[in-house]
């Protein structure tokens, strides 16, 4: 019955050129390098320190010459693979963000991948708290868990309503769509709930009680060494690809005067990264108990809300 | 292609078989989770690259809440020690081969027909077009249907209700909760 009407066509996959993939992880570990350099800075300034600039890289050399701390009955396997899939995930949720006018991969399903690889930061993270066989370890898994029960679903509806209002799941054609307005624009709270929601994705503070003081370090409390560079770095990791990710979906990707669009694209990357860093710092850690309240009574029927709203404008408009 | 797709099959199999053979509740949970993995390249591999993401998706957080469950509902509560991870090894064993053997045999056996017509252009398009288009009914059926389930256990399983926290005649002016929440109701 409605098969009469014209399907679309996907369009030709116009994408990098494949060794792009290979310096994906490259320009993503210098971006949240430079993110991890001002917040030593500024972490030493609030604490009355000069300078600050070197501590990352100094603490980089000690873990990676740090041993491997062991503990009794430990499941070695699961260990090991929680604190490896974090960064693996970050890497593979920003092929699909364009890095000036076009991504590593233009998928078709864009939006969908990235959420798909960025909850495997759930498996990483637990893994890493179960691995050790160290209660306050384990503790610090089952809380992420419960962060990202209460994180997801305004999280997907936050991603929902961007390819909404583009009408598409591919990256490219929502930032296509916010050639004449910035979605931030017409869909502020999404916005603003999608960066919540990264955050609580990255166990970012306020949303970093799964590895918070209180439980010793929590899912992180035994990793040292290596494993802890990569759990810890492949968090910033998933920040910073979470921060791009918001540039082409709500923030007009690479749109901007006299600049490349590359340049615009590290630029709105590194404001939307320097509100997180400073969000951490302002707001003190959420217990989950009352963050799973706000998520599902606040955030959800807002996100919600706010698809309604831009559903109506695009079949206003003439939509599908 | 051809050969990816065998190394797919193979691990989503074995991975699969893992959850005989391994002893922690954990290692289980994620040898399934590897399975499901599996099949959603081989699912990529045919063209629907939604469904595969989907499957991703869904599976992760699946197997995490599952592992979590699991783990709290044994005897004990760390699961930590190693132990079978199913009953009626034998039987369970039996079913579990026999419906692989028979769905195999099946596959092989079957005189598949010939291909007609052809893919749609976009199958995510074409997908959503049927889930909104003539399966709407089906599926707003399915989703109060499993709404309903939702509500009903969590009506019949719950030990606290608006009496327990508002007192006899709901006028108390703060819930008596064992956690604060973050609203303030």
């Amino acid at each position: 019955m409605i098969m009469d009407e014209p399907v679309p066509v996907p369009a030709p996959t116009v994408a990098l050129a494949w060794w792009w993939a290979l310096l994906l992880p490259l320009v993503l570990i210098l971006v949240a390098c430079s993110a991890v350099v001002v917040d030593a800075a500024v972490g030493a300034r609030a604490a009355g320190r000069p300078g600050g600039f070197t501590a990352p890289a100094r603490e980089v050399a000690r873990l990676l010459v740090g041993q491997r701390r062991r503990t009794l009955a430990a499941d070695r396997l699961l260990w090991r693979a929680g604190p490896v899939v974090l960064p693996v995930a970050a890497v593979l949720a920003a092929v699909v963000i364009p890095l000036g006018s076009l991504p590593v991969a233009d998928l078709g399903i864009g939006i969908v991948w990235f959420n798909a690889m960025e909850v495997l930061a759930w498996a990483a993270v637990w893994l890493a708290g179960w691995g050790p066989n160290s209660v306050l370890s384990l503790a610090g898994g089952y809380r992420f868990v419960a962060q990202g029960l209460a994180s997801e679903l305004p999280h997907m509806f936050a991603l929902t309503t961007a390819a909404l209002g583009a009408q598409s799941l591919r990256v490219t054609e929502v930032v296509a769509a916010q050639q004449d307005l910035w979605f931030v624009v017409i869909m502020p709270v999404a916005f603003v709930v999608f960066l919540i929601s990264a955050a609580a994705m990255a166990f970012w503070g306020p949303f970093d009680a799964p590895i918070a003081g209180d439980l010793a370090g929590g899912a992180a409390a035994e990793l040292s060494g290596v494993d802890r560079l990569l759990f810890l770095g492949g968090r910033w990791l998933l920040l910073t690809a979470a921060a791009a990710m918001s540039v082409p979906l709500f923030l007009g990707g690479g749109a901007g005067p006299l600049l490349p669009a590359w340049a615009w694209v590290v630029l709105k990357t590194g404001g939307v990264l320097a509100v997180l860093v400073w969000a951490r710092r302002r707001f003190p850690t959420i217990r989950m108990d009352r963050w799973t309240e706000i998520s599902w009574l606040v955030l959800v029927p807002l996100t919600l809300a706010q698809a309604l709203v831009v559903a109506v404008v695009v079949l206003a408009q003439g939509g599908l | 292609m051809v050969v990816v797709s065998w190394v797919l099959a193979l691990a989503a199999v074995v991975s699969g078989f893992g959850v005989f053979r391994l002893n922690s509740m954990a290692r289980v949970t994620f040898s399934l989770l590897v399975s499901f993995l599996a099949v959603a390249g081989l699912v990529l591999l045919l063209g629907l690259d939604y469904l595969s993401a989907v499957i991703v998706l869904m599976m992760v957080i699946e197997m995490v809440v599952m592992a979590v469950f699991m783990i709290m509902y044994m005897m004990n509560p760390a699961g930590l020690m190693p132990m079978a991870m199913y009953h009626n090894k034998a039987g369970a064993m039996t079913i579990s081969v026999g419906t692989f053997v028979l769905l195999a045999a099946g596959i092989l056996l079957v005189d598949w027909p010939e291909r007609r017509g052809a893919p749609a252009p976009d199958p995510t398009f074409a997908l959503g077009r049927s889930l909104m288009g003539e399966q709407m009914l089906t599926m707003m059926t399915l989703g109060i249907t499993l709404f309903a389930t939702i509500v009903a256990t969590v009506v019949l399983s719950t030990g606290r209700g608006r009496y327990d926290r508002l007192g006899d005649d709901l006028d108390s002016a703060t819930a008596d909760d064992p956690l604060g929440g973050g609203v303030g109701r």
